[in-house]
């Protein structure tokens, strides 16, 4: 049986972690090699770097923080943000991450799914999906909408639509990111999250929004998301990888036991 | 200082191996050389993607010749993923394709509706999950007989004889996850992604003579 997975996700500014709330104010907390490192041996299932870093001519800050760290780690980690062609992609999987998450670059140029699919399997595409509540309209009839360029530009896209689209296209998996839940420890957006897993055969990470360990136990059980991504709850050590898998294993989900 | 090469057959993302096995002090080249391959004191054949490109690659390189004199010439050979896979007769992948027959069997999709407890599976298998080991082998000294390990995969090794079957893994089905014969040894699972037993095993792999009874 397949462990749920827990994915500690590091926002990457200018090569330091960093951690806003919804989107907005973010400041520095620390060295991501470093905090890679400490989650792998912790016992995190996977790691997902996000780069958001505002100009591009700095992008190899990433590119080397990414080669750091997959001299260290051997788990799979992801690298997102920015990410618009298949050079792109290219270079941060020979950098050492096993997959490449494209977000908005995927709205404005669907193909490039199926190009990066095509090119370098289909388990490296993750589809990032940022999503805002709104309300159901004939052109929004989940209620839920894709939003683009870090949370700020509405697109008209229903989210469920694109998720499914996102799985004919070629993607592999989904992290699926409510940004009104993120950064709130308040929880995940559970109805979203059940919404999106129960109608794509790919697995979903469900993200935003973890605060305590309960919320982790609700987006895997009620919600059906097949691996949580975590930031607030870890990065500043209320919690640990080990206690959110206790937690868990307590509540019978099954997770990968640390070596 | 054993030399270890790692089969180029341009397929998949072949530096997170050698990452892994240089981390692990050996020394290791990524090479498409028939004769380094030949040269070599242990021989890895990884891979992601599909067997119908994988082989049409392979033939092209003439690396499926050169696999088969590695496993006659008895160097430890160790197949990961996509490496594994091909190692059969053949595979359902793409229509049908024909594999390289280093081992009797095939390579099966995993079926639509395939489920656990009641519950729709999702196809690839993708995450952590459990080996248990249905017999010992060298390369698997020192690791707990039902560790997890890292998988993605939408097709699984069905080997045609039941005693070349190392290892076993649930999902919907049981299927086996590690097999091997002689000095070749295979696994589904992506030892260089799933962390400390991963490594233990490359460096098991590293380490090992070939021989198993």
């Amino acid at each position: 049986m397949l462990s749920r997975r827990i994915i500690p996700c590091l926002d990457v500014r200018d090569g330091k972690l960093t951690k806003g709330v919804k989107f907005k104010g973010n400041v520095d907390i620390g060295d991501p090699v470093e905090t890679a490192r400490i989650y792998y041996e912790e016992g995190a299932d996977e790691l997902v770097f996000y780069d958001i870093t505002a100009s591009s001519d700095r992008r190899d800050i990433l590119i080397d923080v990414v080669r750091r760290t997959a001299e260290n780690i051997f788990i799979p980690f992801s690298v997102g943000g920015g990410i618009r062609t298949l050079e792109d992609m290219r270079r941060v999987l020979l950098a050492g991450a096993e997959k490449v998450s494209v977000n908005s670059a995927a709205i404005r140029n669907p193909r490039i799914i199926g190009e990066g699919a095509q090119a370098f399997g289909s388990q490296c595409i993750v589809l990032g999906m940022d999503v805002l509540k709104v309300p159901r309209t004939p052109r929004i009839p989940s209620g839920y909408e894709i939003v683009i360029d870090g949370g700020r530009r509405p697109t008209g896209i229903d989210a469920l639509w694109w998720a499914k689209e996102g799985e004919r296209l070629g993607a592999g998996e989904i992290c699926l990111n409510s940004i009104d839940a993120d950064g709130t420890k308040e929880g995940y957006e559970l109805n979203l999250t059940r919404l999106i897993s129960t109608n794509v055969n790919i697995p979903v990470i469900a993200s935003g929004g973890a605060g305590r360990p309960e919320h982790l136990l609700a987006a895997l059980t009620e919600a059906k998301a097949d691996a949580a991504l975590i930031a607030s709850i870890t990065h500043y050590g209320e919690y640990t990888i080990g206690e959110l898998k206790e937690y868990l294993r307590r509540h019978k989900v099954k997770v990968r036991e640390t070596w | 200082m054993p030399s270890i090469a790692i089969i180029d057959y341009e397929a998949g993302n072949l530096t997170s191996v050698l990452r892994a096995v240089r981390f692990l002090g050996f020394q290791a080249a990524v090479t498409q050389d028939p004769e380094v391959i030949l040269a070599a004191d242990k021989v890895i054949f990884p891979g992601v993607g599909a067997a119908g490109a994988a082989m049409a690659d392979l033939k092209r390189l003439d690396l499926d010749e050169v696999l088969l004199r590695i496993r006659d010439q008895g160097t430890p050979l160790l197949g990961i993923c996509l490496g594994t896979q091909i190692i059969f007769d053949f595979s359902e992948e793409d229509g049908g394709t024909v594999c390289l027959g280093l081992l009797p069997g095939r390579t099966r999709r995993f079926p639509p509706d395939l489920s656990e407890n009641g519950e729709k599976l999702k196809i690839p298998h993708m995450g952590w999950n459990r080996v248990s080991l249905a017999k010992d082998h060298p390369v698997f000294r020192n690791v707990s007989p039902d560790q997890e390990f890292y998988f993605v995969h939408s097709y699984y090794p069905a080997p045609a004889d039941t005693s070349h079957v190392i290892g076993r893994t649930d999902y919907g089905l049981s299927f086996a996850s590690v097999v091997g014969q002689g000095s070749l040894v295979a696994v589904q699972f992506h030892p260089e992604k799933s962390g400390g037993p991963g490594l233990n095993i490359l460096k098991n792999f590293c380490n090992w003579d070939g021989r198993y009874a």
